[in-house]
C-alpha cells in the first residue's frame, strides 16, 4: 500500500536561522509577493488601458487594472507561499517531496501544509476570522436600522456593508463544515493516511484567504451596491468595489470545485478495507453529497463571473441589453449556481446532526438508508428548483407550476432527514451535551426555515414576499439556523480531538442559549416585518415598524455577545487554562477517536479494517415494545 | 459502557400517549390558526388578486400547523422523557428504523407536497395571483381591460396610459372594480414593482414586457415600492398610489392630459418595451 511509501517521504524537521526561514517559501514571502504582483498587474492595466477610455480617465476608474492587480497578486501570493515548487521541481527532472511542512511546530499552521489536520485547523480559523468580519457588519446593519430615517450610515455604505455581509457569509462559509471538519476527519473517519490531493487541499484553503482578502479590500474602491446576488445591469453600473466581488467570488468558486473534487476523490478511492459503502459515516455521506453540488454548481458560477468581468473591463455584452446581451441570462447563471449553493451550506450540517445523535442519544442511526436517500435526493433536486428565485421575474412565466412543484418535492427528502432524528431520538438515553443541544437547536431552527420555504415556494405567496424581510428570515433560519448551529456543535465535539483540549462546559451552555434564544427572537419578527412589507437592503423603512426592528436589533446585538462569550471561551480554554481532554470524551465508538490525541502525521499506524456499523450503540433486542426490529433503512 | 437491560413493560406506550397528545393539540391548534390568525394575514383585502393571497396563506398556515406541531411536540416530548438518568451511562435499545413508519411518511409528506404544488398551480392559473407573468400571460382574464404602463428607472416609477393617448405621470392612480393589466418594464437596471395592498409584484427588466392583471376591490390608498435592488437610492424608491372611483378616475387622467402635454412631445412613442441607452463601462 501507499501507506509505506508516504512515511519514508516526511520530510525531517529542519531546524535554519531565522533570517533564513523569512526568505524562504512562506507566509511572509506570500505577502511580499502578492503585494508585488497586485502593483504589476496594476501598472500592466494602466499600460493597456491608458487614457483611451474615456469615463475611466475621468473617474480615476480602471477596471482592468484593478482585475490584472487581483489576478497576479493572488498567483504571487501562491508562489510565494510555494506552490510552484512542485510542478516546477517536476519539470526540471528533479526529486520533489510529495508532502510538505509535514513536520512539528506551530509554522506548518502558516504557510503550505499537506497535512489534512493542519489545513483542517487553518481552515477553522481563517474561516473563524472572515465569520466574525462578516457578522460585524450585521451588527453594523442592525444599528442602521434602529431608526426609520438613515443615521451614521449612508444609503452607500449600507449596501456595501449588507452586500459585504452577505457575500462574505455565503462565500466562505460555504467551506464552514467542509473546510475544518471535513479536510480533518473524513480522512480520519474513512480510514485514510491522507486526503487523495493533499496539495489541492492547501491551495483550497489558501485561495479562500486570498478571496477573503480581496472581498475585503472593496472598502478601499468604493464598495458595492448589489447584495451577494450581483445582478447586471446594476453589476456593470457599479464602481471598481464590484470587481472585488467578482473576483471574491470566482476564487471562491475555484475554491470550492477544487475542495469538492478533493473529497469526492478521497471517499471513492481512499477507504480503509472494510469500510463499505453502506459503512461510511452519515457525515461522510453529506460531504459527499455536498461535494457532488460543488463541483457541478461552482463552475457555473466561475462562468457567469467571468462573463460579468469581460462585460465590465473589455466591453463584451453578455448581459447589455440592446447589443445583443440579457440580464436575465445572468440571473439564470447566478440562481443555477446559488440555488445548489444554499443546499451546499444545509448538506453538511444536516450530516453533523445525525453523526452526532447516536454518540448522545446511545443509540443506532435510525434510518441510515433513509438519511442517505434524503441527502442525494436533495442533491439532484437542487439542480431543478433554481427559478424559483424568479417568480415574478417575467421569465419562463408558463414553467412556474413546474419550479413551484419541483420546489416543493425537494421538501420530501429533507423531510427525511426529520424522521431520522426523531427515529433516532425515540427512546433514546440521551445525554444534553453541548453539542447536542446544538443539533436540536437545529431541528427547531430547520424546521421554521422549512415550513417558510414553502410559502416562498408557492408562486402566488411569494408575490408578497418576494424581495421582503420574509426571505431574509427564511434564509437565515436554514443557512444561520442550520449551518452555523451544527457548525458550532461540530466545533464543541471536535476540540477536543482536534486541539487535545476542553473547552469550558458553563461558558459552552452560556452560549448556546443566549445564541439560540437571540437568534429566534431576531429572525421570528422579521417575518412579519416582510409581510407587513418591509423590503429586503434598504436602510429606510415605514415609521409604523421602527418598534420591530429596534426589537430585531437589540436581539442582533445580544447574537453580538453571544458570539463573544464563545470567542472568550475558546481564548480562555485553549490558550488560557488549557485543561486536555480525555481521549473519548464523548465514548464516540467513530473512528476518528480511536486515533490517539494529537493525532499523528500518518494519521494510523496500521490501516484499520473495518468490520462493523458505524454506529453500534444501544443494546441489540430481539423484542421491544411489541414491535419488531427491523435491518438499517429498513 | 453499557449496563442494566431495558424492561419493556416498565415503561407507557409512548407511541399511543405521543400520538394521542399531537392528534389532540392538532384539533385544537389548527382550527383556533385557521379562524384566528388566518383573517389577519397579508396583504388584506385591496383587490382580488390580495384576497386570494390571504386565503392561501390561511390554508398554508392551516396545513403547517400539524407539521410544526408534530416536530416541536416530538422533541419536548423526546427531551422530558428519553433521557439519560443522572450519573447513569445507560446504552439506549439499537433500533435500526422502522420500514412502516418510513414508508408512511414518504406518502404522507409526498401527497401533502404535491397537493400543496397543485393548489398553488390552480390558484395562479385562476387569475395570475398578481405575480409578473412574463410578456405573454398564461393565464389571461376575460372581460375588457385597463392597460397601465410602469416605468421603472433609478430611482423612480412613472406610469403611462396607452388607452389616454399614452401620457406619462409620475402617480398611479386606478378606477375601482376594473380590471387593470399593467405592463412593467424598466430603462435602466432590473426594479421590481411592489403594490403591497394591491397583492402585486412584478420585476421590471430593461427591454422586456412583464404582464399582471390586478382587479382592485375597494377605494385606497396603496403603497408602492421597489422590491429588487436597485442602487443607493433603492430603499427611498416609493410612493403611494391611489384606487379611486371611475368618475374620479376619469377627471383625475382628463387633467393628466392637460398638465402632461407640453412634454408629450419629448416622449418616445408609446411601446411594450424601449431599448435603453446600454451601460457601458469604458466607453
Amino acid at each position: 500500500m501507499t501507506a509505506t511509501a508516504d512515511a519514508e517521504l516526511v520530510p525531517v524537521p529542519s531546524r535554519r536561522p531565522l533570517w533564513r526561514r523569512l526568505l524562504g517559501f512562506n507566509l511572509f514571502s506570500a505577502v511580499i509577493l502578492g503585494v508585488a504582483g497586485y502593483y504589476l498587474g496594476w501598472w500592466i492595466g494602466h499600460q493597456i488601458n491608458g487614457p483611451s477610455f474615456e469615463f475611466q480617465a475621468k473617474t480615476n476608474e480602471n477596471d482592468v487594472a484593478l482585475m490584472l492587480g487581483y489576478f497576479f497578486g493572488v498567483v504571487g501570493f501562491l508562489i510565494g507561499l510555494g506552490f510552484a515548487n512542485y510542478p516546477v521541481s517536476r519539470l526540471l527532472g528533479r526529486p520533489a517531496s510529495l508532502r510538505e511542512k509535514e513536520d512539528e511546530g506551530m509554522g506548518r499552521y502558516f504557510g503550505l501544509c499537506t497535512d489534512h489536520k493542519v489545513v483542517g485547523i487553518q481552515y477553522l480559523v481563517g474561516i473563524g476570522v472572515f465569520f466574525f468580519i462578516a457578522g460585524l457588519n450585521a451588527m453594523l446593519i442592525r444599528v442602521e436600522l434602529l431608526k426609520p430615517t438613515p443615521t451614521a450610515i449612508g444609503p452607500n455604505q449600507y449596501l456595501s456593508l449588507v452586500g459585504m455581509h452577505g457575500t462574505m457569509m455565503m462565500g466562505m462559509m460555504t467551506s464552514g463544515i467542509l473546510g475544518p471538519f471535513g479536510n480533518y476527519f473524513v480522512p480520519l473517519m474513512i480510514g485514510a493516511r491522507r486526503m487523495a490531493f493533499p496539495r489541492i487541499e492547501a491551495l483550497t484553503f489558501w485561495l479562500l484567504m486570498a478571496a477573503g482578502f480581496i472581498l475585503t479590500s472593496t472598502i478601499f474602491f468604493g464598495g458595492f451596491p448589489t447584495g451577494w446576488t450581483g445582478y447586471e445591469p446594476l453589476n456593470e453600473q457599479a464602481v471598481m468595489g464590484m470587481d472585488s466581488y467578482i473576483c471574491f467570488f470566482a476564487l471562491v468558486g475555484v475554491s470550492m470545485a477544487l475542495l469538492g473534487l478533493n473529497m469526492i476523490a478521497t471517499i471513492v478511492a481512499h477507504r480503509a478495507p472494510g469500510m463499505t459503502w453502506s459503512r461510511l459515516p452519515i457525515f461522510v455521506w453529506s460531504v459527499f453529497a455536498t461535494s457532488i453540488l460543488m463541483v457541478l454548481a461552482a463552475p457555473m458560477l466561475i462562468g457567469a463571473l467571468l462573463m460579468a468581468a469581460f462585460d465590465r473591463t473589455i466591453n463584451t455584452a453578455f448581459f447589455t441589453v440592446g447589443v445583443g446581451g440579457s440580464p436575465y441570462l445572468f440571473e439564470n447563471l447566478f440562481w443555477f449556481f446559488g440555488h445548489p449553493e444554499v443546499y451546499v451550506l444545509a448538506l453538511p450540517g444536516f450530516g453533523i446532526v445525525l453523526e452526532l445523535l447516536p454518540v448522545f442519544t446511545r443509540k443506532p442511526l435510525w434510518g441510515y438508508r433513509l438519511a442517505i436517500a434524503g441527502m442525494l435526493g436533495v442533491t439532484l433536486l437542487s439542480f431543478f428548483v433554481w427559478q424559483h428565485h424568479l417568480f415574478v421575474s417575467g421569465i419562463n412565466a408558463a414553467l412556474r407550476p413546474f419550479y413551484m412543484l419541483s420546489t416543493e418535492i425537494i421538501s420530501i427528502p429533507t423531510g427525511f432527514i426529520f424522521l431520522c432524528v426523531m427515529g433516532t431520538l425515540w427512546k433514546a438515553r440521551t445525554r444534553f451535551t453541548v453539542p447536542m443541544l446544538f443539533c436540536l437547536g437545529w431541528t427547531f431552527n430547520f424546521l421554521i426555515g422549512g415550513l417558510s420555504g414553502v410559502f416562498l415556494s408557492d408562486t402566488p405567496l411569494d408575490t408578497d414576499t418576494h424581495g421582503s424581510f420574509f426571505v431574509m428570515a427564511h434564509f437565515h433560519y436554514t443557512i444561520m439556523g442550520g449551518l452555523i448551529f451544527t457548525f458550532f456543535a461540530a466545533i464543541y465535539y471536535w476540540v477536543p480531538k482536534m486541539f487535545g483540549l476542553k473547552l469550558n462546559e458553563k461558558l459552552a451552555k452560556i452560549h448556546f442559549w443566549s445564541l439560540f434564544i437571540a437568534f429566534n427572537s431576531t429572525f421570528m419578527p422579521l417575518f412579519v416585518l416582510g409581510m407587513k412589507g418591509m423590503p429586503r437592503r434598504v436602510s429606510t423603512y415605514a415609521p409604523n415598524l421602527q418598534g420591530l426592528n429596534m426589537w430585531v436589533s437589540i436581539s442582533a446585538f445580544v447574537i453580538g455577545l453571544s458570539m463573544l462569550v464563545f470567542l472568550f471561551n475558546v481564548i480562555y480554554s485553549l490558550i488560557i487554562v488549557r485543561k486536555p481532554a480525555e481521549a473519548d470524551p464523548w465514548h464516540s465508538k467513530g473512528l476518528e477517536w480511536q486515533t490517539p490525541t494529537p493525532v499523528p502525521v500518518n494519521n494510523f499506524e496500521t490501516i484499520p479494517v473495518i468490520d462493523s456499523d458505524p454506529y453500534e450503540y444501544g443494546i441489540p433486542i430481539s423484542h421491544h415494545g411489541g414491535a419488531e426490529p427491523l435491518p438499517a433503512g429498513g | 459502557m453499557a449496563s442494566e437491560p431495558i424492561h419493556p413493560g416498565s415503561e407507557p406506550n409512548h407511541a399511543r400517549r405521543f400520538g394521542l397528545i399531537w392528534v389532540i393539540s392538532s384539533l385544537i391548534a389548527t382550527p383556533l390558526v385557521v379562524l384566528l390568525i388566518g383573517p389577519i394575514m397579508p396583504p388584506g383585502h385591496g383587490s382580488e388578486q390580495a384576497s386570494g393571497h390571504v386565503t392561501d396563506n390561511t390554508v398554508l398556515i392551516g396545513a403547517a400547523t400539524p407539521v410544526l406541531l408534530l416536530v416541536v411536540l416530538y422533541l419536548i416530548y423526546a427531551i422530558v422523557n428519553f433521557r439519560q438518568p443522572k450519573g447513569a451511562a445507560l446504552e439506549g435499545p439499537a433500533i435500526h428504523g422502522n420500514a412502516r413508519i418510513q414508508t408512511t411518511w414518504i406518502v404522507v409528506t409526498s401527497i401533502l407536497v404535491i397537493s400543496l404544488a397543485a393548489y398553488g398551480t390552480i390558484r395562479l392559473l385562476e387569475d395570475g395571483a398578481g405575480a409578473g407573468a412574463g410578456p405573454n400571460p398564461v393565464a389571461v382574464p376575460s372581460g375588457p381591460k385597463l392597460p397601465v404602463q410602469v416605468i421603472g428607472q433609478e430611482w423612480a416609477f412613472t406610469y403611462r396610459y396607452p388607452t389616454y393617448g399614452g401620457v406619462e405621470t409620475p402617480h398611479l392612480v386606478l378606477p375601482v372594480n376594473e380590471m387593470i393589466e399593467l405592463h412593467v418594464t424598466s430603462l435602466d437596471v432590473i426594479h421590481s414593482f411592489w403594490a403591497y395592498q394591491l397583492g402585486v409584484k412584478a420585476d421590471a427588466n430593461p427591454n422586456t414586457d412583464n404582464v399582471v392583471f390586478v382587479r382592485p376591490t375597494k377605494k385606497q390608498t396603496f403603497e408602492v415600492r421597489c422590491a429588487e435592488l436597485c442602487g443607493i437610492w433603492h430603499g427611498y424608491m416609493f410612493d403611494h398610489g391611489q384606487v379611486v372611483s371611475p368618475t374620479a378616475f376619469a377627471l383625475w387622467i382628463k387633467e393628466q392630459q392637460v398638465r402632461f402635454a407640453p412634454v408629450a412631445k419629448y416622449l418616445p412613442k408609446y411601446a411594450r418595451k424601449y431599448i435603453p441607452e446600454p451601460i457601458r463601462r469604458g466607453e
